[in-house]
């Protein structure tokens, strides 16, 4: 497939823009974090959103969604990264569309996806119990219990999982015949008895949640799929996630960028544009090279999910790992070549770190993408 | 045009009937090493029957020029039929047929700015191999500032006459013939005088004089031009008009530095199994933590490297290119490529250190990655393609 974009994807590139641009500018994150909004995200731009079918971007057509390519996923995400937009789209329309249409059986999809779709069903993937990425030490356990499971244990950094209708639990079955097997994922509405879940001020501005499950119990039909399937479509999950993260710090480092090269040619200093000094020229040039060779590794990554590329595993690391390098570059020299005004709240630049930062630990930082893609080539 | 997919299985049968086996392995485990590269000419000594039959081939199907226009020798082929061919010449780790200034510079030049009668005339032996040329851009006063160049040519009614010095030109001392950049017009701002000149480096007047590098090797030369008397009708394009063909000539020259970076080029044998092999596994990971996370990172590069080199061919095809893609393949090509040297020294060690001798391969991996040094100096330096970046991507001032 080629690397560049088809007529249908360049026109949601276009509504993307426009649409994000007159409705959840940096301005809205703002204003959501400085009236402490209780839920992190505007229900009425959801709404909007889901109208323009993007809750249901990747959700299969026989279940109410476009079915689009995932190359859709990842322009949607780079705008968001552009324009700060705070929404579910990630967490439900991407991680929840992506495990639930893997996972889960016909008759679970049936019921969860046209929800989804219509923007009625918000998701949460409660993963991760320890500080820095590692999908493989899952604690939360699954004790059989009666017809279904007992679920203890606690989980961090869970986007979204306070406004959550459902909550995708990945827990370890107290069973399991080794540490690597027996991994499930349960489908945990709000109201379930004995489930906490409580909000975590971060400071990107943006959702997330701590998780408590306390002999929680479950029916087995909350279980999504059959036994011993949720390892492999959690995996697929992440990768697609970590391309759709590395989209959006795309998103986050270009238009960082954009804003600086706008800054360089205004600043005058010693009588000129500070644009015209060498030093700052080449660290833009650099850069500007930095952003090419990350839009190329998301785009090849995203094509790599639609073509069933067996390397893919491999090519979301390249891809998460270049964008979170490449974003983290941008944020750290837009801030310095804005001078003082850099390190001030009036302007935006540092809530685009802040959301690089998120992004830049979610679902592995560069560390845990480098080790996994040596590991992934054998050495 | 056929569709590529028939293509590619009447390429493969053909590759299969005609590459010769001796010509596929990689050239060497980790550095390909400059004698297994076909440059042809008219003085050329072929290192195998091989080698030569394989030439032979692949010019007669034009395929050393795969995408020029049969009238002028080349293949024909558009530009999905010619990636279907690299694709099937890297699948078998086809060495090439014919590496040459001709083909990855001249002719583009001349495809565009050449009359009728040059290309003809100076074309298909380019496809040959028969012609090997060689660049005369550089002067001692004249390096990244090339437009400053003083190397004069006189009109004297039916013929130039050319004096003057270039520097670093590439293999100068065993080229037929030379695409050469002279001041035409004196008086002229310095890129209005400038224009481009073709003559055989046999011309009474043309000297070379080998330089060394610090590889141990001399592929360049200073070469002295005394009174040279070129015909008129070896002028490409118009008098003074030169500059804007030798900028057309660099975006290519830059684009085949940077193609040569792509992954798993010239079938190379990765880093990874350049450390598996020397430094070994401990319970299935490179022995070495440290050098394996660098490792990881130049091999992550590389990919969105290549990924890039194939984005920017698929732009191009949709008429959507960044126009200065080549500076940024340049820089970044090469600069990757530096680091791969450096990490292969890292990865052999003092044994990397060897300089003569079997065991060293005749110092194979030092001299690679000194000679890789010159990656980001020649075809214009890493700082002048942040220039171009800076000023025309960018678009900031002065
Ligand atoms: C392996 C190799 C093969 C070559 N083959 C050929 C050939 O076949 N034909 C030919 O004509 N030439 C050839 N060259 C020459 C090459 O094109 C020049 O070396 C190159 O253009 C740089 O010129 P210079 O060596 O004079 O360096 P200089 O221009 O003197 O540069 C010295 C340093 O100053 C920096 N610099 C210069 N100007 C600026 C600026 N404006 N801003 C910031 N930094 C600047 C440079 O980047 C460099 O780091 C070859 C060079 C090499 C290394």
């Amino acid at each position: 497939m080629a690397l560049v974009w088809d007529d249908d994807e360049r026109m949601l590139d276009e509504a993307a823009r426009a649409f994000l641009d007159a409705n959840s500018p940096p301005a809205e994150l703002r204003r959501l974090r400085d009236s402490r909004d209780p839920e992190g995200f505007s229900r009425a731009l959801w709404h909007e959103m889901a109208a323009l079918g993007w809750a249901g971007l990747l959700v299969p057509e026989p279940y109410g969604g476009l079915g689009f390519a995932h190359t859709g996923a990842g322009i949607l995400c780079e705008h968001g990264g552009r324009t700060l937009a705070a929404s579910p789209l990630f967490a439900t329309a991407i991680v929840g569309a992506t495990l639930i249409g893997h996972l889960a059986t016909d008759a679970q999809k049936q019921r969860l996806l046209p929800a989804l779709a219509r923007g009625e069903l918000l998701c949460a993937l409660a993963l991760e119990e320890r500080a820095r990425h590692d999908p493989a030490a899952i604690a939360m356990s699954a004790t059989p219990a009666g017809d279904g499971f007992r679920l203890d244990g606690e989980k961090h950094f869970v986007l979204d999982g306070h406004v959550a209708d459902l909550l995708l639990v990945v827990a370890r079955r107290a069973d399991a015949a080794s540490d690597e097997d027996g991994i499930e994922v349960f489908a945990l509405p709000r109201a379930t008895v004995g489930l906490g879940v409580e909000r975590t001020v971060m400071a990107d501005s943006r959702n997330a949640a701590t998780l408590r499950c306390d002999g929680v119990h479950v029916a087995a039909e909350a279980r999504l799929g059959l036994p011993g399937q949720a390892e492999a479509a959690l995996a697929h999950t992440l990768d697609v996630a970590r391309i759709c993260v590395a989209a959006e710090l795309l998103g986050v480092a270009a238009e960082v960028f954009a804003r600086t090269v706008d800054y360089l040619k205004q600043r005058r200093q010693f009588g000129r544009v500070i644009g015209e000094f060498q030093a700052l020229q080449h660290r833009a040039a650099r850069l500007f090279c930095d952003i090419e060779l990350t839009r190329s590794a998301v785009l090849r990554a995203l094509r790599a999910i639609d073509a069933a590329d067996p390397r893919l595993g491999a090519l979301a690391s390249v891809a998460k790992l270049q964008a979170a390098e490449t974003a983290t570059l941008a944020v750290n020299e837009a801030v310095q070549m804005h001078g003082g005004i850099g390190i001030t709240d009036d302007i935006d630049i540092g809530l685009f770190m802040k959301r690089g930062a998120t992004l830049r630990q979610l679902f592995g930082d560069s560390y845990f993408h480098a080790d996994r893609y040596a590991t992934l080539a054998g050495y | 045009m056929s569709d590529p997919e028939t293509f590619r299985v009447e390429v493969r049968a053909w590759l299969e009937r005609n590459c010769p086996a001796s010509l596929r392995a990689p050239a060497n485990a980790a550095v390909s090493s400059e004698d297994t590269i076909c440059w042809g000419g008219r003085g050329w000594v072929f290192a195998s029957e091989d080698q030569r039959l394989w030439l032979e081939r692949m010019a007669a199907r034009g395929w050393t020029a795969p995408e020029w226009p049969r009238d002028y020798g080349g293949g024909g082929l558009d530009r999905a039929e010619a990636r279907v061919l690299r694709e099937e010449l890297a699948r078998i780790r086809a060495r090439s047929p014919l590496a040459s200034f001709g083909l990855s510079m001249l002719g583009p030049a001349l495809l565009r700015y050449g009359s009728e009668e040059q290309k003809r005339r100076f074309l298909p032996p380019i496809v040959r191999g028969e012609i090997r040329w060689c660049q005369g851009y550089s002067e001692p006063g004249a390096g990244s500032d090339l437009a400053g160049l003083q190397t004069r040519a006189e009109d004297r009614g039916d013929h130039f006459l050319v004096n003057g010095q270039k520097i670093w030109t590439s293999y100068a001392d065993q080229a037929d013939w030379i695409f050469c950049l002279v001041r035409t017009d004196a008086t002229a701002a310095k890129q209005e005088g400038i224009s481009f000149l073709l003559f055989d480096m046999e011309s009474p007047g043309v000297s070379t004089r080998p330089i060394t590098l610090i590889s141990g090797s001399s592929p360049f030369c200073e070469t002295f031009f005394h009174e040279v008397r070129v015909p008129k009708d070896q002028l490409v394009g118009e008098l003074n008009r030169g500059w804007e063909i030798a900028k057309y000539l660099l975006t290519h020259e830059r684009e085949m530095i940077s193609a040569l970076f792509g992954v798993g080029s010239a079938g190379q044998a990765t880093l990874a199994e350049v450390a598996r092999d020397r430094i070994g596994l401990r319970a299935g990971r490179l022995a070495d933590p440290g050098l394996r996370h660098d490792i990881a990172r130049q091999a992550i590069d590389a990919e969105a490297f290549a990924a890039t080199l194939e984005r920017v061919v698929d732009e191009a095809k949709s008429g959507l290119g960044t126009g200065a893609a080549s500076s940024l393949l340049k820089y970044y090509g090469t600069e990757l490529n530096k680091r791969r040297h450096e990490l292969l020294m890292a990865i052999g060690g003092a044994e990397a250190l060897g300089w003569e001798g079997e065991r060293f391969d005749g110092g194979a991996l030092a001299r690679g990655w000194l000679r890789s040094k010159g990656n980001s100096i020649e075809g214009g330096t890493s700082e002048i393609q942040l220039n171009i970046i800076a000023k025309r991507i960018l678009g900031l001032p002065g």
